[in-house]
């Protein structure tokens, strides 16, 4: 078997399962942030009263967080009430950070294990050999309801990353240049494993960045195989080899995240704004990469930077390391942890016309703000080269 | 036999473009109804009445989780979306609150908007009713779909059996 189908066999309770399969699964952990509400909702239309296992249940306040509106401060305050009566065991408020680097961060997405979340990049504990599969709120009800859902057992296609990519190509890259060879739904209804010298080798942020990007590639699931790991007769639906030496920085173009092409061949592409942040790249190295790029440095007259750290810990770490300290002096600004401008909710909204370079995971028409602007994903080096420029740049000329 | 008029839409029609994150903040079903489509057609809502179909290439619904965008289909009447194929989270959102997905190889290059189409779920047939010769078949839902489906959603599906449990 793959390991994602291990997982699920033993989620399952089942000794063989295969791909087309359909299971009861109970996950090991439930994360849902802002939308708990919607799950609530559904929670009380079916009649429930009690959670089946409430100390698998996580709720993390970090979409419009802190509340950009009424609406948003209502909905946090029912949250609150309700994480109280169903007494679910993690709760983390608002300014603790994005849901998925929170996951990770205090260890509750566990190697091995099977995780839903009511978000689609849930696929980013596949960084800590997690499988973790997004769902929407009324199948987040039942699993509150019952414990188990039920799930297609997926094909896993397997992602050979060999190589060392050269100064300036970071983990961004080269999953902005997998999510272009697989397309935008190239690994719909399946589950990446990643292996390969590159993956090995790879820090847990950069493991993160590449899992989380796997749902760009309409992936169920991502995985860097740990304590759980395929058999070596075991039989993957695709496989898929990318050599990491000669790769450039990648940008994704508007409106679409496979539409990809090297930054060298988008320089000078204008931008207004440059947001470095998310669940993608929003971490500590990532903070400390732009940092470095714009020590000593300006952001561009006329373009705005916003920094938004994933979670309070990376915040508090980066104010301490001084990378803050760097990033205000060159006029960034810096917001409350959270998912802050990722989708278009606050804290850096996109006019009519603007352009932006993020270094998040979506550039689809509207997610940051206004139907009318357009979005480029880069890396943080590239996001941070841009910033100084005032248009697209290559972050190879500010890297020693 | 399920009738309705066609909206027809493009490839990779993402959840951002069905409900924009900016309304994120609100979830009655009519609010969310009122800015279906936005990003793609911002006066779809004001277009769209009780029983249409959506009509739609690949990937529809590619995206986010949010269940915002189906929620938003329903409440603005869309019952049945037929589209080239659906990305698997915004599929089961919809046939969770009771919508049918159907998931129909060719159907965004033989209709157009307006069309008056005929949907036979069971035999897995869609045609144009002014001219029945004009249809495409399609595969029947799967048995845990069909349930999900004749149940009218999983919240029923499983008051159902909390119901059925408790007697």
């Amino acid at each position: 078997m793959t390991a994602c189908e291990k997982i699920l066999a033993r989620a399952s309770g089942q000794k063989d399962i295969a791909p087309g399969d359909i299971i009861d699964a109970k996950p090991d952990v439930a994360m849902s942030h802002d939308n708990t509400y919607l799950v609530h909702r559904a929670f009380q239309d079916i009649g429930a009263s009690r959670i089946a296992d409430p100390s698998s249940v996580v709720v993390v306040l970090d979409h419009r967080s802190p509340a950009n509106t009424v609406n948003s401060a209502n909905t946090h305050s029912a949250i609150r009430k309700i994480v109280d009566e169903l007494d679910i065991g993690w709760f983390f408020d608002v300014g603790a950070g994005i849901c998925h680097q929170i996951m990770i961060e205090k260890g509750i997405a566990k190697s091995g294990g099977l995780i839903v979340g009511t978000d689609s990049h849930s696929t980013t504990y596949g960084a800590v050999g997690a499988m973790g599969i997004g769902i929407g709120a009324t199948d987040m009800a039942s699993v509150w309801v019952k414990g188990s859902l039920w799930l297609k057992v997926p094909e896993a296609i397997n992602i050979i990353i060999t190589g060392r990519p050269a100064k300036g190509v970071f983990a961004k890259d080269i999953s902005l240049a997998l999510v272009g060879e697989l397309g935008a739904m190239g690994a719909d209804y399946c589950c990446l494993e990643y292996e390969g010298d590159w993956v090995s080798g790879a820090s847990l942020s950069e493991r993160m960045t590449l899992c989380n990007m796997a749902a760009e590639a309409g992936a169920k699931s991502a995985l860097v195989p740990d304590i759980v790991v395929s058999d070596p007769n075991a039989r993957h639906y695709q496989t898929l080899a990318v050599v990491v030496d000669l790769l450039e920085p990648m940008v994704s173009t508007p409106h679409s995240v496979d539409k990809v092409a090297s930054v060298s061949s988008m320089e000078g592409t204008g931008i207004d704004q440059a947001f470095l942040g998310s669940c993608t790249n929003g971490r500590l190295d990532d903070l400390a990469i732009a940092a470095s790029i714009l020590k000593g440095r300006k952001v561009h007259e006329g373009t705005r930077m916003i920094v938004t750290p994933a979670s309070s810990e990376v915040y508090l770490q980066a104010v301490e390391e001084g990378i803050i300290g760097t990033l205000l002096k060159a006029g960034a600004v810096v917001t409350a942890s959270g998912c802050g401008p990722c989708l278009g909710a606050h804290q850096g909204v996109l006019a009519d016309g603007e352009s932006c370079i993020s270094s998040s995971n979506r550039n689809f028409k509207g997610r940051m703000g206004s139907r009318n602007a357009s979005i480029y994903l880069a890396s943080p080096a590239t996001v941070a080269a841009s910033a100084i420029e005032g248009k697209i740049a290559d972050p190879r000329r500010y890297l020693v | 036999m399920k009738c309705g008029r066609a909206w027809v839409f493009g490839d990779a029609i993402d959840t951002d473009v069905i409900i924009p994150g900016q309304y994120l903040d609100n979830y009655s079903p009519e609010f969310l109804a009122k800015h279906v489509m936005e990003g793609i057609d911002p006066t779809f809502s004001s277009k769209v009445a009780k029983g249409d179909i959506i009509i739609a290439g690949k990937y529809f619904g590619i995206g986010s989780s949010r269940e915002q965008a189906a929620i938003a289909l329903k409440a603005a009447g869309v019952g049945i979306i037929l589209a080239e194929s659906f990305a698997r989270i915004f599929y089961r959102n919809a046939i969770n609150l009771g919508m049918l997905p159907i998931v129909c190889p060719g159907c965004a290059r033989m209709f157009r908007s307006g069309d008056e189409l005929s949907i036979d779920v069971e035999q897995g047939k869609v045609f144009d009713s002014k001219n029945p010769k004009q249809s495409l078949d399609f595969k029947p839902l799967s048995p845990m779909v069909s349930k999900i489906y004749e149940a009218g959603g999983l919240v029923n599906l499983l008051r159902a059996e909390i119901h059925q449990k408790n007697r």
